[in-house]
């Protein structure tokens, strides 16, 4: 691994790391998915994930939370380290906000419980308190009038919205996405990222697995290349989206362009 | 005779058998419910043991006929103790509705998508938790119309309890077919009341899935 690099690699984000990872092995059955890969993602910063499919972004992404268990190296978020014990991960979890592909909104709760469970079940907000949050972050994504729609009766661009609105309302020291706009009907993809730019400008922490190189390009602080069971390259996103050093980022954005 | 005094004058037999036949069905049914909520669990345990054995028991019971089982524990408990024919009748249909609520039970937990399972404990959510708030109420939501179903095909299924001389339902008619030899008329009647039964449940069922549909209209 290209450790030495990358430590020394630097996007005026300083101090202990937020979410630091060392040496991560991952292993699905005898395959090896990640190979002692290392990374940190400090305080206020937004690393972008890209790299071919089966590289193992999904893959490291849910690792952070703990949906995926290790076999070896160290995961520590906000200086605790994971621990694979439910109440540990619990509470992990419950400050870390996840964004997936496929939205995964509850479909038998309207739009503002799905804001409202865990506030009251984890965090056990009193319930007035619970629904002022919620209410005001749909309001941010701009669905303040869909509080009582059922999922099923929104786009995909407005469920994914409340996806993020809901994994906000936990108030997560960081936010984890995972390819969240794969799903979405290319004129939706806009109102999505829109949402995810301005959290990013407000200094929310994110880790953003997405093949959207605008994005990329525009909020990013570092871009991450993985590719072969680690990380390839990283870098500013010039540095990475432009001259790629690597054989295989070179390889993976020419493949990119041709599309 | 014709069959409307036929139908009249049977009244009072098929009405108490009316009753035997809900009764059993009933507690057979809450029977097995908890054995099949207990099957179900086991099915879906880590623990590969108890996968096995309710995997043997559910293949055993689906993989031979309701009558034979019912013989069988009648006739080989009454080697042990005497069990009246309503309660060999009662656990004989009970423990064979076990096995298909289980897999209805099973199947309506596995139609709930991971990704739902994933996003509850993303927020934190405990396994219990999300069981009681996620899993359960959208497994119900799957399992309702599967388990309506079968509460019927069980109603159906009591009659043949009717062979081990216990007076439910088809077993009056069967009387009643010998001592009037009136058979057809008799099976038609029954057919009805089996209908009735049948066609009421099914109204319950309806109004049940409405008020729990996934999104109330
Ligand atoms: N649950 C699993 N069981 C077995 N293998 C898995 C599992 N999840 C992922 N893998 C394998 O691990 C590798 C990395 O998968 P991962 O989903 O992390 O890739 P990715 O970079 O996110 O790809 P994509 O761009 O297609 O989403 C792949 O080879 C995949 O087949
Ligand atoms: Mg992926």
């Amino acid at each position: 691994m290209t450790t030495d690099q990358t430590s020394s690699f630097s996007t005026g984000h300083e101090g202990e790391p937020l979410v630091e990872m060392r040496g991560i092995v991952k292993k699905f059955g005898d395959t090896v998915v990640l190979d002692g890969v290392d990374l940190d993602v400090h305080r206020g910063e937004v690393v972008v994930l890209i790299g071919p499919s089966g590289a193992g972004k999904s893959t490291l992404l849910r690792c952070i939370n703990g949906l995926e268990q290790i076999q070896s190296g160290t995961i520590r978020v906000a200086g605790e380290e994971l621990v694979y014990k439910e109440k540990h991960l619990n509470h992990v979890r419950s400050r870390i906000g996840m964004v997936f592909q496929s939205f995964n909104l509850f479909p038998h709760m309207k739009v503002i419980d799905n804001l409202m469970m865990a506030q009251r079940d984890v965090l056990d907000r009193p319930k007035q308190e619970a629904r002022e949050r919620a209410e005001r972050l749909l309001e941010r994504v701009g669905l303040a009038d869909k509080a009582d729609a059922y999922p099923e009766k929104l786009s995909g661009g407005q469920q994914q919205r409340v996806a993020i609105a809901r994994a906000l309302a936990m108030d997560p020291e960081v936010m984890l996405f995972d390819e969240p706009t794969s799903a979405l009907d290319p004129e939706l993809v806009g109102e999505v990222l829109q949402v995810m730019r301005t959290l990013a400008d407000e200094g929310m922490t994110m880790v953003v697995v997405t093949h959207e190189m605008r994005f990329a390009k525009r909020a990013a602080d570092r871009v991450v290349l993985m590719a072969d069971r680690g990380i390839a390259e990283e870098g500013t996103p010039e540095q990475v989206l432009e001259n790629p050093t690597s054989e295989r980022g070179r390889a993976f954005l020419a493949e990119l362009s041709e599309e | 005779m014709n069959f409307f005094e036929h139908l009249v004058d049977t009244a009072p037999i098929f009405l108490d058998a009316t009753v035997v036949t809900l009764r059993l069905t009933a507690m057979a049914l809450v029977f097995a419910m908890a054995l099949g909520a207990l099957v179900a669990w086991m099915s879906m345990s880590s623990v590969a043991p108890l996968r096995w054995i309710a995997v043997a028991f559910i293949g055993l019971i689906r993989g031979t006929p309701l009558i034979a089982q019912i013989f069988v524990l009648y006739f080989g408990i009454t080697e042990v103790v005497l069990l009246p024919a309503f309660w060999a009748g009662t656990i004989a249909l009970g423990v064979h509705n076990s096995a298909y609520i289980a897999e209805i039970i099973r199947s309506g937990f596995q139609s709930v998508p991971d990704g739902l399972n994933e996003a509850s404990r993303s927020l934190g959510m405990s396994r219990m938790q999300t069981l009681r708030r996620v899993r359960a109420p959208l497994a119900l939501r799957a399992i309702l119309p599967v388990l309506g179903s079968q509460f019927i095909i069980a109603v159906k299924d009591s009659s043949l309890v009717a062979f081990i001389g216990m007076r439910e339902l088809f077993q009056s008619s069967r009387n009643l077919a010998a001592s009037t030899y009136e058979p057809l008329t008799m099976y038609l009647i029954v057919s009805l009341y089996y209908l009735a039964i049948v066609l009421a449940l099914t109204f319950v069922v309806s109004r049940i899935e409405r008020r729990l549909s996934v999104h109330r209209r």
